[in-house]
């Protein structure tokens, strides 16, 4: 579903690789998780496949059941079913998380050419949606992320993942800064969409969360590579040694 | 010939053609008038108020041409039900127009009322101009009571339902136009005025408003779409104890639109709000210029401004707050921002406090921005086009003004027309 091919990426605006070379194929109905030390490039990845400005690909190939990610807009990406759910979520004053909700679903649609849908079924959906997330009324009318709580973000970018119905879904630090209850929340949020047509890359520096989302497949990024690619052992092996042991193996 | 001279005779070529209308009982504030125009001059662009905005289109003796725009256009408060009048060109159009009458007021023409012996508007026309020269002279208002050649006069003295809608229409495209309005609304009275049009190739419009105790004045308008027109305006309103003002504008395009707002807040515990949603794209100069005097204690003043500006736009700001010694409590707010599509547009702002009051709070600001990147990268990644994300981010930006407007249903009316400029004026 997902493949990236050693994919190299450098800052646009200085002469610094960040991406060395990145080599990873996400199957259809897998999970994949990324765990790696901070500035090791987990977060650029997710940037680049999105389509983020301030990066320049200098080699390499990303595909999207094919289609060659990088020669889309993001919105373009979105619509062949690519979701980042943000590690920073960002909060736009003034534009109400309905609208933005609803305009969002509905411009994937027109991509794709189906129908849009009405503002009553829209309704209805992102409602029942929004409770199993614990999203109340008043979350769904305040402007995007605009006063919410690290938490509140976090469990608002799994609503947009289930209203999108992407096919291939990057949850960057989804875990970060969610209290136990909600980790479960966002973790059942995430289940809930698993399903054989359906990719994961989920990007943590925790075991935690994938006692909630089982990984079929854990890698470890280092200094812009994938270094070790193993099953879920390697993410207990992680949180019980760190990764001093794995970094000196590979080095 | 020195400052004073060249004003002077620049003046006098100005109102070659005008002519003061007879009237009994308007004669001498029509006179006043013409006298209070004759000892200032016309504007002159190292004026401390029109350094931002160069009058010349306005000095001259002829309006410079302005091509019509979309004659068919509906207009914007077209749905709602209103008591409707219309100018074209300046001109009443009777056919158009709605018979003036309503319950709770009375409203009639200026050109008409000055046919008779005596009357109510005879203590107000003029009044508030007058008085709103000082301290910062105001000479096309002055130019405008004694010149305008028609308008409407309303008396309110209860609560009035259903708004009262001028429409301006613009049929020629040299047409120069000068209307003057007086309001007055009695103690505890309830009007909404709704305004729209391009209304001439170059308009002067003067509205006095008197607000007595307790009563509430709304004001919503769109100043027309037309490229090329020009038009300065003003609102002089006075406020009493415990009175509402509200008066929202929205402008998309014309080649020059000069915006002045005088308001007096007279009374204790008054509100008076002024907003105002400016788009401007190319050959676009939009000037806000605002002075608001709290003269009362308790009293809440609000000047919130936005303006999008793309290729080659300026944006003009002067707002001032004046708070006279006595006005204690004075709660006073001003915001005027503007959001600059490209490198190439302007936002100028003189934003003023002068305060004698020492139990106020005041506080004002002005801001330049551009797109916020990393909402509008936020919003693409969610499969937004990036077109409708700059849109969405510009609303957002501009909804501060707009949710000024307490009615909703006109607040959309004005969404929705902004929505429709920002689709045809996408890069
Ligand atoms: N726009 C940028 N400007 C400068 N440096 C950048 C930029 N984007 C990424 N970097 C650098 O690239 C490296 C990788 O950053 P990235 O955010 O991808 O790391 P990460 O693996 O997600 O880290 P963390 O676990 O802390 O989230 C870091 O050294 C970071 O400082
Ligand atoms: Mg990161």
């Amino acid at each position: 579903m997902l493949e990236i091919k050693n994919l190299q990426v450098s800052l646009a605006e200085e002469d610094k690789e960040i991406l060395k070379g990145v080599n990873l194929t996400v199957e259809a109905g897998k999970v994949h998780a990324i765990m790696g030390p901070n500035g090791s490039g987990k977060s650029t990845l997710s940037y680049v496949l999105s389509g983020k400005d301030g990066y320049e690909v200098t080699g390499g190939s990303a595909s999207l059941d094919g289609e060659d990610l990088l020669e889309l807009e993001p919105e373009e990406r979105a619509a062949a079913g690519l979701f980042l759910a943000f590690q920073y979520p960002v909060e736009i004053p003034g534009v109400g998380n309905m609208t933005f909700l609803r305009t969002a679903v509905n411009a994937q649609r027109k991509a794709r050419g189906e129908e849009e849908m009405s503002a009553a079924e829209f309704l209805k959906v992102v409602r029942e949606r929004a409770k199993t997330l614990k999203i109340d009324a008043d979350m769904l009318k305040r402007p995007v992320n605009v006063g919410f709580s690290g938490g509140e973000k976090k469990r608002n970018e799994i609503l947009q993942m289930a209203m999108l119905e992407p096919k291939m879904c990057i949850l960057d630090e989804t875990d970060s800064g969610l209290d136990v209850d909600a980790m479960k929340l966002v973790s059942e949020g995430v289940n809930a969409l698993r399903d054989e047509g359906r990719g994961f890359l989920v990007i943590t520096h925790y075991q935690r969360l994938l006692d909630h989302i089982k990984p079929d497949v854990v890698h470890i990024m280092a200094n812009g590579r994938i270094v070790k690619t193993g099953g879920p052992e390697l993410a207990l092996e992680v949180e019980q040694n760190g990764y001093a042991d794995i970094l000196a193996e590979v080095a | 010939m020195g400052i004073a001279e060249t004003r002077i005779s620049q003046l006098q070529d100005r109102v070659v053609g005008l002519s003061v209308p007879a009237s009994a009982w308007n004669a001498e504030n029509r006179t006043a008038a013409v006298e209070r125009l004759q000892s200032m001059g016309l504007p002159a662009p190292r004026d401390e108020y029109w350094r931002f905005t160069d009058p010349k289109s306005l000095n001259a003796i002829e309006a410079p041409k302005a091509a019509l725009f979309d004659p068919k256009e509906t207009d914007v408060f077209d749905t709602v039900d209103r008591l409707e009048i219309v100018f074209v060109d300046g001109v009443f159009d009777a056919v158009a127009s709605d018979d003036l009458s309503g319950s709770n007021m009375t409203i009639e023409r200026l050109s008409d009322a000055e046919g008779h012996d005596s009357h109510w508007a005879a203590d107000c026309y003029g009044a508030l101009e007058a008085i709103g020269q000082t301290p910062v002279q105001r000479p096309f208002a002055a130019l405008n009571t004694a010149y305008a050649t028609d308008g409407v006069l309303i008396r309110v003295t209860g609560k009035v339902e259903k708004p009262v809608n001028i429409t301006y229409r613009h049929a020629n495209d040299t047409s120069d136009a000068i209307l003057h309005h007086v309001i007055k609304l009695e103690e505890g009275a309830e009007l909404t005025l709704l305004e729209n049009g391009p209304a001439a190739a170059r308009f002067n419009k003067s509205c006095e408003v008197f607000v007595a105790d307790r009563a509430a004045f709304h004001h919503v308008r769109t100043q027309g779409r037309d490229h090329e027109r020009r038009a300065v305006t003003y609102i002089f309103a006075d406020l009493g104890t415990e009175s509402v003002f509200k008066s929202f504008t929205l402008t998309a395009n014309g080649a020059l639109t000069r915006n002045e707002c005088v308001l007096r807040l007279n009374g204790d515990d008054a509100t008076a709000h002024v907003a105002g949603a400016s788009v401007g794209d190319g050959d676009f100069h939009h000037d806000d210029t605002v002075f608001i005097t709290h003269d009362a204690v308790g009293c809440e003043s609000r000047q919130v401004f936005k303006k999008v500006l793309r290729n080659g736009a300026t944006g003009v700001f002067q707002g001032k707050i004046l708070v006279k010694p006595d006005a204690q409590k004075t709660d006073g707010y001003q915001i005027s921002q503007s959001l600059l599509l490209d490198a190439d547009s302007q936002f100028l702002a003189k934003p003023e406090l002068e305060i004698y009051a020492d139990d106020v709070a005041c506080s004002h600001g002005s801001t330049s921005g551009a797109i916020d990147e990393e909402a509008l990268f936020y919003l693409c990644s969610r499969g937004v086009p990036k077109d409708q994300a700059t849109d969405l981010l510009t609303l957002a930006f501009l909804a501060e003004a707009v949710d000024e407007i307490e009615s909703d249903t006109l607040s959309d009316l004005i969404v929705e027309k902004l929505e429709g400029w920002l689709e045809r004026h996408r890069p």
